[in-house]
């Protein structure tokens, strides 16, 4: 019987002797040069219409090269202390910072437009992501394991890792040609020439070890390349068969203390897996890692299933079916592959959310032809009516703290987005520029509301809870349905193609616009719920 | 003293999702297949097609006595035009001669709209087909709705021919 153990790595001792002398004075705390820091996009940059916004983006500022101090100090030493690494992780639950860009009404430049003047990358990505090494993790002894031998697993770890810096389009890792093998003593003793050499400005080290009691053990180290110094460094005890998540924990590790933003690859995404001619779609919950690994179909295709979301303590799923041909809300358990019907004896329940503390479900009732948000405890009973606007009310979402719902209604003649309180007091409308606006989501930083516009294409879109500063994200035919990622820095959505043949893909964008890409899903996919940061 | 917690109730959530992770293989659903034979959303109804002859009383014999089972609907609309009112008159004649079969109507949304919001386009379409039904003396009782949204597209293409055909509500003779 395998079980899971992800607990923090606690004891320097445990970790690879270093073998060179020279490491002990690259130890946290002791004398540092500036630190290595990728710029992330200001979160509350001005809108699309603004020309500034985009070069704003642009620098990655790191040690020795252009002069930004950062005094790491505090997060190293809270590190040596052992709870930084989880400190880190947790979500940030600040409230939404009140908006600055007034000039919301601006219409937003086509995505397109945003990467002028600035210098290509080679991923496509970020206009000048950061050069970082991540060469094999070297294994102390290979083992065989149920997850597979650990020097193939230090190979798929850096590999996991790599893969995860890569996809955030702050990162441009190097290829494995230029890539060196690391001993297992040299984990904590870089070949800092070597790797100056190769212009990688950040390192990322680390091992596997099989323990005797059949759990593995994977350090993690992140370097400053230029400035000869260890940065930060974490480890994992976790069962074989959670292997994957220490990889993506490592990477959490190096984006928190590169980017500062939040953490977000130790993370799941549940969905509608499609297949089958346009007309009689075959749709399937699915479950996978938030890279595509560990995917999982939920159930059968024998009814139509629509737009899952996870709980907040992700232990089940909150999703609409047609089970039996009656369009309803239920919630599926994870654990026990079980599912109940939330609200009994009604017409048409969909559009479920659940509270950010879990007690509550929102969800849109169709009754005589008219469609109103309501909210029901997350274990059943009577729902409470939340609007009562003549028209289609749906696509409510809490913000982080549970004190507001936005949601769209087409009472004005179209669909637009409002914001109200939780127990549907104060409806204000939000959105006011051209097109239709729908499903909005609230950001888990609280900060924006992302949004589907319609307007000739659909596009995916972020503005401010109050409205400001709208942006457009994507620009495609059919971009629908956008779900945050646990540190409200990435979005998730769908893709729909034109036609007979159009399938649904899944996709993802983050807020700069520029990083866009495709997920990797078995089959097509549509409805992606980005699950909250695993614990 | 915290640490310690957390890493506590996060080993316990992890080992009660691992755990019975492994225990479960026998309920998961099959593998994905190929579907060439897809399911249809009407399947179990009766058809009425027994052996080749249409039954009085039948969804084939409703379909093959009105002027159409289908209604169709504008852009984003869902009111009942003169067009509609025809077809859902020849529909209100046949039930009125089988006061014991019992519908539903299907509200159907072209592609352009949301998931979740042409969920409640289409349940206002097959409502707004069942109240003029109603008006006609088709009793309520007898009418249920079912709201497709998107899902179910008669006409596969992007085009407004397509788009036009698939705003639609349905009517279906239960058994």
């Amino acid at each position: 019987m395998t079980r899971s153990i992800l607990g923090f790595f606690p004891s320097r001792q445990t970790l690879p002797v270093a073998g060179d002398r020279s490491t002990q004075g690259n130890h946290p705390g002791a004398g540092r040069g500036p630190i290595p820091k990728v710029d992330v996009m200001m979160r509350n940059a001005p809108s699309a219409a603004s020309p500034n916004w985009a070069p704003a983006f642009a620098g990655v500022v790191l040690g020795g090269r252009k002069a930004r101090a950062v005094l790491a100090s505090v997060g190293l030493l809270a590190f040596v202390s052992g709870s930084a690494a989880y400190a880190q992780d947790a979500p940030a639950p600040a409230p939404a910072p009140q908006q600055a860009p007034a000039d919301s009404a601006a219409p937003a430049a086509p995505a397109g437009d945003q990467s002028g003047g600035l210098v290509v990358d080679v991923t496509g990505g970020i206009s000048a992501p950061m050069p970082i090494a991540i060469p094999v993790m070297p294994t102390a002894a290979v083992v065989s394991t149920p997850a597979g031998s650990t020097d193939v697993l230090g190979r798929q770890l850096s590999e996991i890792v790599t893969n995860d810096l890569r996809n955030s389009g702050l990162f441009t890792p190097l290829s494995p040609g230029q890539l060196r093998p690391v001993s297992f003593p040299e984990v904590t003793a870089p070949g800092f020439d070597y790797w100056g050499g190769t212009g990688a400005q950040a390192l990322v080290q680390g091992f596997i070890r099989a323990n005797g009691d059949g759990n593995l053990t994977v350090g993690c180290y992140l370097y400053d390349v230029s400035s000869k110094a260890e940065l930060t460094r974490t480890g994992f005890v976790v069962s074989p068969s959670d292997w994957r998540r220490a990889g993506h924990k490592c990477a959490d590790m190096v984006y928190t203390r590169l980017t500062g933003e939040g953490a977000y690859f130790d993370s799941r995404v549940v969905y509608v897996s499609e297949t089958g001619p346009k007309g009689r779609r075959i749709k399937r919950l699915a479950i996978m890692d938030q890279d595509g690994a560990n995917h999982r179909f939920l159930t059968n295709g024998q009814s139509i299933v629509l737009t899952p979301r996870f709980a907040p303590n992700q232990q089940s799923i909150v999703y609409m079916s047609y089970l039996n041909n009656r369009p309803a809300i239920y919630v599926y358990d994870i654990g026990s592959g079980k599912q109940r019907l939330v609200v009994a004896n009604a017409n048409l329940t969909f559009a479920p959310r659940f509270s950010p503390d879990g007690r509550n479900i929102l969800f849109s009732m169709a009754q005589g032809g008219n469609t109103d948000v309501y909210r029901v405890s997350s274990q059943g009973g009577t729902p409470q009516r939340l609007t009562n606007s003549p028209g289609i009310d749906t696509g409510g979402s809490y913000s982080p703290d549970g004190s507001k719902i936005v949601f769209e209604s087409d009472r004005s003649g179209g669909q637009q987005i409002y914001v109200m309180n939780a127990d549907g007091s104060n409806q204000q409308r939000i959105s006011f520029g051209g097109g239709r606006y729908a499903t909005p989501v609230w950001s888990p930083r609280g900060d924006l509301i992302a949004f589907t516009k319609l307007g000739g294409g659909f596009r995916i879109g972020i503005m401010s809870p109050s409205g400001g500063g709208e942006k457009l994200l994507t620009n495609d035919w059919q971009d629908e349905g956008p779900s945050w990622s646990p540190n409200g820095r990435v979005i998730n959505f769908y893709r729909s193609g034109r036609g007979s043949g159009g399938k649904a893909d899944l996709w993802s964008v983050d807020l700069t616009g520029v990083n866009e890409r495709k997920i990797p899903t078995p089959l097509d996919g549509s409805d992606p719920a980005w699950g909250p940061l695993r614990p | 003293m915290s640490k310690l917690s957390n890493i506590l109730l996060a080993c316990t959530a992890l080992i009660a999702v691992a755990g019975c992770a492994k225990k479960r293989p026998a309920v998961l659903p099959p593998a994905p297949v190929d579907n060439n034979a897809p399911v249809d959303p009407n399947a179990g109804m009766n058809n009425g097609n027994v052996g080749g002859a249409i039954v009085p009383g039948s969804d084939a014999d409703f379909q093959r006595s009105v002027s159409s089972n289908t209604v169709n609907f504008g852009l984003d609309m869902y009111d009942i035009d003169p067009t509609a009112r025809a077809i859902l008159d020849s529909q209100a004649q046949w039930l009125a001669k089988f006061p014991n079969q019992r519908i539903t109507i299907e509200g159907h949304a072209d592609e352009r709209g949301t998931r979740e919001y042409n969920l409640a386009l289409g349940d206002r379409r097959a409502n707004a087909t069942k109240n003029y039904l109603a008006a006609k003396g088709v009793s309520s009782s007898r009418m249920t709705t079912i709201s497709y949204g998107k899902e179910r597209p008669v006409a596969m293409g992007s085009d407004d021919q397509s788009w036009a055909a698939n705003r639609r509500a349905v009517t279906v003779v239960l058994n």
